[in-house]
């Protein structure tokens, strides 16, 4: 338990806690309405009044970066909690009766793998179309074969141990033996494997933002504030897409981080 | 040997065949109907019908897929809903310019960060390991598009060393082009470092613990020796796949590197036809791209089986 004391995995937690927070509380925290546009002061610099400055249409970029957390903080997790539990379900399954099933398992894998998550993502956000919704599902889908390999790999290594063929002795069902026998023992690798996954996730939705098929406007999600930035670093506006860039590049960092952390505490 | 590449080569044919299937679902069958998705909700349905017989979307789809993977084995990639010609050259042009930043990329990437792996190895468990481990896992989550704003404001809006387009005038020296890549390039590169760093590290840790790294000691060689003559050879055979592995993220990042800084490659064609439901030019590319990843899987695995001494000795 000491290494999770390690100053990298309390400075994650301690970024992951903040961004966290402005999610939970950001209307409270930001000083103007993040969708209100000022006109008269569109791309000021930052000043004392507007700490991060403003964007093309005058709103506060400071109060937009807080209001960000949210999206990203919600769709992220959302997609990665979907992959967790179908993942853990079928890898359970899988691991347990195995068969046929781990050959069309591994061979799903290879495919996903095969394609990179950001052009899959693309191939069916185009088809039903781009919505936070979708891109939960879509990164969802992705995962949930790769969490399910973790998974199966750990209750293959706990089928060998005696209290698994002890439980079928005292006949209990399959379902009780993987969910109620197995299923604790393995919930560290599958912990380790989540925090990684949200990781993942949270730069996948990020880059969808940014490509245009995540979150849409005038939502303040970050991704999204840098494309429709982006354009005005030539004339000197880097304010507009600078901070937004610094916030998600904290936040996966600091996701990374708890992550490392606790994979080094489960070893 | 001959049997591990047979297996090999079926196995990536599998791959491709799933994945063709997987392209052509997400492609032509989620959409439902095509012609309504590229006319939109308010076009009259005789136009949406006679749309679907022109592009021949009206078919059965299991029709359709073998009708598409015909042509396609005959390098008929179909005629683009947005150009109105055919797909393929717009691939092949995508495809040099994305290779160019391709090549930049790994031409960098795999020597720095073996490099990289091999110093922290040397030096487990002190600063530089810890430095070179926590930075690069640290910058391989970063999204290619933030490390590339933040690139693009250090070094060519603030320092000014570097040019933010990726685009030269026709005409441009090679020299002059190489630089206008370097910023595109960097972001895949920042990527890229920290997995290939960590296995080499693994890799050299793991050699430099061998026994026959100690028998080479014993034998009175020089640490410089052993490392260059017997770890580094077996640590560096692990790293070969992993590059291979990364091939997948690489293409991926081309996506969102090429729209950042305006670079008309593969990765850039698939976006625009993504947005201008340009299905076929879609399709085609996605299919290049992991076809790509699949043939640097497959030569990997052959190279590994070349390289390694062991596979070496059971072939002869």
């Amino acid at each position: 338990m000491n290494r999770l004391l390690a100053p990298g995995f309390l400075t994650g937690l301690f970024v992951v806690l903040f961004w966290v927070l402005c999610a939970l509380f950001g209307p409270w925290l930001e000083p103007f309405d993040p969708y209100k546009d000022d006109l008269m002061n569109a791309l000021a610099p930052p000043s004392a009044a507007h700490w991060f400055g403003t964007d093309q249409i005058g709103r506060d970029i400071f109060s937009r970066i807080i209001a960000g957390a949210r999206p990203i903080l919600s769709v992220a997790p959302a997609a990665t909690l979907l992959a967790t539990l179908c993942g853990t379900s079928l890898g359970l399954i899988t691991g347990y009766a195995g068969g046929w099933v781990d050959a069309v398992l591994s061979r799903l894998i290879e495919v996903i793998l095969a394609l990179p998550l950001i052009v899959v993502a693309l191939l069916v956000l185009v088809a039903l179309g781009p919505s936070s919704l979708n891109v939960t599902i879509v990164i969802a889908l992705v995962f949930t074969p790769i969490i399910a390999r973790t998974v199966r790999s750990a209750v293959i290594g706990e089928c060998k141990l005696d209290y698994v063929p002890a439980a079928a002795l005292r006949d209990e069902g399959a379902l009780h033996i993987m969910f109620v026998e197995i299923l604790p023992n393995i919930l560290p690798p599958i912990l380790v494997e989540v925090t990684v996954r949200l990781g993942y996730a949270i730069f996948t939705v990020a880059s969808l933002s940014f490509l245009g098929f995540g979150v849409q406007p005038p939502s303040p999600d970050w991704g999204l504030t840098i494309a429709e930035n982006y354009g005005l670093i030539v004339g000197g506006y880097g304010w507009t897409v600078g901070f937004a860039a610094l916030a998600t590049a904290s936040l996966v960092v600091g996701v990374n981080l708890v992550a490392e952390g606790l994979q080094d505490a489960v070893r | 040997m001959i049997r591990l590449i047979t297996r090999r080569a079926a196995l990536s044919a599998l791959t491709l065949l799933l994945l063709s299937m997987v392209v052509f679902a997400g492609g032509q069958l989620l959409p439902g109907d095509v012609g309504r998705s590229i006319l939109g909700p308010l076009a009259d349905a005789r136009a949406v019908a006679a749309l679907n017989h022109q592009l021949g979307t009206d078919a059965p789809p299991v029709w359709m897929y073998l009708r598409w993977i015909g042509h396609l084995l005959r390098g008929d990639m179909g005629l683009s809903y947005a150009y109105r010609s055919p797909v393929a050259p717009f691939i092949v042009h995508a495809l040099g310019k994305s290779a160019a930043l391709a090549a930049i990329t790994a031409v960098t990437v795999v020597p720095l960060a073996i490099g990289g792996g091999i110093i922290a190895a040397l030096n487990r468990d002190k600063w530089p390991d810890k430095l070179i481990t926590l930075g690069g896992l640290s910058l391989t989550v970063v999204p290619e598009f933030v490390s590339g704003i933040l690139l693009i404001l250090v070094f060519g809006v603030w320092l000014r060393w570097l040019p933010i387009s990726a685009n030269t005038r026709p005409g441009t020296g090679v020299l002059e082009q190489l630089r206008h890549l370097i910023l595109p390039a960097l972001p895949l590169v920042l990527i890229l470092f920290g997995y290939i760093a960590r296995i080499a590290r693994a890799g050299m840790i793991e050699a430099l613990e061998a026994d026959y790294t100690r028998t080479a000691r014993l034998k009175g060689l020089t640490r410089r020796t052993v490392i260059f003559r017997h770890v580094l050879r077996n640590a560096l055979l692990p790293t070969i796949t992993v590059v291979a592995a990364q091939t997948s993220y690489l293409l991926g990042g081309l996506v969102v590197v090429e729209t950042l800084f305006r670079y008309q490659g593969i990765g850039s064609l698939i976006l625009t036809a993504a947005r201008g439901k340009d299905y076929p030019m879609m399709e085609a590319g996605i299919l290049t791209v992991g076809l790509a990843y699949i043939i640097s899987a497959v030569v990997a695995d052959m190279l590994v089986a070349l390289l390694d001494p062991r596979n070496r000795a059971a072939t002869q």
